[in-house]
C-alpha cells in the first residue's frame, strides 16, 4: 500500500507539489488510485473495517432497537431515568468505552481468558457498548411518534407492550434503518477505542480509521487523507445502498 | 434484521478464530513501528519460521505494562532502566540486547537557540531552556521520553518549569509529536529511524547529533509464562532466537530509506555501557 500510492505522491511532487505540503490534489488523486487499482493491503483493511462495524451494528440492533422500542411503549416507575442515561451515554467517549473493555478483556482482567484483546472480536465488543445506547436512544424517538399514531388502535385490540414492541419494530423498519445508518456511521469511523483493543496490528485488527492515524503518525499526510477518502467514499456507498433498498421495499408494499 | 444477525453470528466466531494459527503479538515501540522496521523485517521472520508476529506498538512505558498485563507475548522496547526493572520484577526475561540506533536533536532551520553542530547535548538543552525556545516533549513514558529526561537531567536543569510556556509535552508517539514540533518550529529529541522515515518535516532539520549520550539501544525480553500460563513462550523464543540469529540480524541491518540504515543490530557485541 505504501509503496504504491507512494509512488503515486512522488508523481504528484515531481509535478511541482512540495513535498513538505499535504496537497489535497495529491491525495485525491492517491485516493484514486487506491480504489482503483483495488490495492491488496487497503482492500483487506475496507474488508476488516466493514467486518467489524456491520457486525458490531447487528449485535447492537439486536439489543438497542427492542429497548428502544420497549422505552416508546412501556411506563414504568424509572422509565425517565433510564431515558436520560440513554440519552447521556450517546456521547460516551469512545477512548473511555476502549479502556474499559481493554482492562475487562486483558489476560489479567475478568473476562482473560476470552483471549478476545487485540483481536477483530474485541473491536466488536467496543463498537456494541459505543453504538447500543445510540440506537436505543433514537429508535425510542422514532417509535415514540409511531406509538403515539397507532397505541390507540392497538391498545383497543388488547396489545400489551410485549405485543407492541415487535409491531412497532416491523411498522417502523424503514424509519429505523436510519438509526442503523447512525450507528454505522459511529461505528466506522471511531477510532480511539479500536486502537486501544485492537492494537491497529498490520493484518489483523487494522481498520481504515486506525491506518488514518498511523499514517499521520508517519507524517505522511497526503496518504492519511487519501485512506481517509476511501473510508468516505465507503460510507457513502453503504448510506446510498440502504437508503436504494429502502426506496425499492416501499415501492414494492405500494 | 433478524436475517442479518444469522448471517453475522458466524462471522463473530470466525473473526476471533483466525487467531488460532500459529502467531506471537509483541508489544513494541512507536518508533520500530511508525519507521517501518517491523514490516520489512518481519515477513523473513514468517517465512523462516512459519510464525506470524503481531505488532502492537504503544511506546515502551505502555509496551512493558502490556507484557506485565500478559497481554503480548514479547516485549522489544528501549528503555534499558525500565527494561532491567521489568526483569527485576520478574515479568520477563531474560533482556537481551538486539540493535542500537541514536537520537538526534531536531529544531527548525531559523535554530533561534543557535544549537547547530554542538556536540554536546546537554549544552543544546541548556541553550534552548535559556533561550525559552519552544521544545516538544513526548511526555508519554516512552523510551525516547525516558531518554529525554535523562538528557535534562545530565544538563542539570528541569523542563518541567517551562511547562504551559516553551516545554510542551503533547502525550503522544513520535510521529504525532514530530508533527507538532514541525507545525510549531520547535526543537524536539527524535529517535533516527523515525525521523528518517518521517515526511513531514517542513522546516525542521537535525541540528546535533553523533554524541555519546545520544546512543539508543533496543532490547527484547519474553513475557514469564509462569506468571501467565497462556503466553506462547515456545514461539516467542523462536522469535527471540531468530532476532538475534544472523539471519534476523541481517534483516534488521538490511532495513534502509533512500540508502540510509535505521538500526544497527549488535546482538553479536557487548553491549556498550551507556
Amino acid at each position: 500500500m505504501r509503496q504504491q500510492a507512494g509512488r503515486r505522491l512522488d508523481r504528484g511532487r515531481r509535478a511541482g507539489h512540495p513535498a513538505t505540503v499535504p496537497d489535497i490534489a495529491t491525495a485525491l488523486a492517491a485516493a484514486f488510485g487506491l480504489i482503483t487499482e483495488g490495492d491488496r493491503a487497503v482492500l483487506s483493511i475496507v474488508t476488516l473495517s466493514l467486518q467489524v462495524s456491520f457486525l458490531a451494528v447487528a449485535l447492537a440492533a439486536l439489543v438497542g432497537l427492542p429497548l428502544g422500542a420497549f422505552l416508546a411503549v412501556a411506563r414504568f416507575p424509572g422509565r425517565r431515568p433510564l431515558i436520560i442515561a440513554g440519552n447521556a451515554l450517546m456521547g460516551l467517549p469512545p477512548v473511555v468505552v476502549g479502556l474499559l473493555v481493554y482492562l475487562l478483556l486483558s489476560r489479567s482482567g475478568p473476562l482473560g481468558g476470552w483471549g478476545l484483546l487485540f483481536s477483530p472480536g474485541a473491536m466488536v465488543v467496543a463498537q456494541v457498548v459505543l453504538i447500543t445506547p445510540i440506537l436505543a436512544t433514537l429508535s425510542r424517538e422514532v417509535l415514540e411518534g409511531l406509538w403515539e399514531e397507532y397505541g390507540e388502535q392497538l391498545r383497543s385490540f388488547g396489545a400489551t407492550p410485549r405485543l407492541a414492541v415487535p409491531t412497532l419494530l416491523w411498522d417502523g423498519r424503514f424509519s429505523l434503518l436510519t438509526v442503523l445508518l447512525a450507528g454505522f456511521g459511529r461505528a466506522s469511523a471511531e477510532v480511539g477505542a479500536v486502537m486501544i483493543v485492537g492494537g491497529n496490528i498490520e493484518g489483523h485488527t487494522r481498520v481504515m480509521t486506525t491506518a488514518i492515524a498511523l499514517e499521520t503518525s508517519k507524517g505522511d499526510l497526503p496518504l492519511a487523507l487519501a485512506l481517509g477518502m476511501v473510508l468516505m467514499t465507503i460510507v457513502l456507498a453503504v448510506n446510498a445502498a440502504a437508503q436504494l433498498l429502502r426506496d425499492l421495499a416501499q415501492r414494492r408494499q405500494g | 434484521m433478524i436475517a442479518l444477525s444469522r448471517r453475522a453470528l458466524p462471522l463473530l466466531l470466525a473473526l476471533p478464530a483466525r487467531a488460532q494459527s500459529s502467531s506471537i503479538t509483541i508489544a513494541s515501540t512507536t518508533s520500530t513501528e511508525q519507521s517501518g522496521l517491523f514490516s520489512h523485517i518481519l515477513p523473513s521472520f514468517r517465512d523462516a519460521t512459519g510464525i506470524a508476529a503481531r505488532v502492537i506498538a504503544p511506546g515502551t512505558g505502555q509496551a512493558l505494562d502490556v507484557g506485565r498485563r500478559g497481554d503480548a507475548d514479547v516485549v522489544l522496547v528501549h528503555d534499558r532502566p525500565a527494561e532491567e526493572a521489568f526483569v527485576a520484577a520478574g515479568f520477563g526475561g531474560p533482556r537481551r540486547h538486539v540493535m542500537f540506533n541514536d537520537f538526534v536533536l531536531v529544531g527548525p532551520a531559523t535554530d533561534p537557540a543557535a544549537i547547530a553542530g554542538l556536540s554536546d547535548a546537554s549544552e543544546a538543552l541548556r541553550r534552548i531552556a535559556t533561550k525559552r525556545a519552544g521544545f516538544v516533549s513526548r511526555g508519554d513514558r516512552s523510551g525516547t521520553h525516558a531518554a529525554e529526561l535523562r538528557l535534562w537531567r545530565l544538563a542539570g536543569l528541569d523542563p518541567t518549569m517551562g511547562r504551559g510556556n516553551w516545554y510542551r509535552e503533547v502525550g503522544q508517539g513520535m510521529g504525532p509529536a514530530l508533527n507538532t514540533a514541525a507545525a510549531q518550529d520547535a526543537y524536539i529529541l527524535s529517535d533516527r529511524g523515525t525521523w528518517i522515515a518521517f515526511r513531514n518535516r517542513q522546516a525542521l532539520r537535525i541540528l546535533v547529533e553523533g554524541e555519546e549520550r545520544l546512543f539508543n539501544q533496543y532490547g527484547v525480553m519474553l513475557v514469564n509464562p509462569a506468571r501467565h500460563p497462556h503466553i506462547r513462550a515456545a514461539e516467542g523464543q523462536v522469535f527471540i532466537d531468530w532476532l538475534l540469529s544472523d539471519a534476523g540480524q541481517q534483516a534488521i541491518a538490511g532495513y534502509r530509506i533512500g540508502g540510509e540504515q535505521l538500526f544497527f543490530p549488535n546482538a553479536r557485541q557487548p553491549e556498550p555501557v551507556s
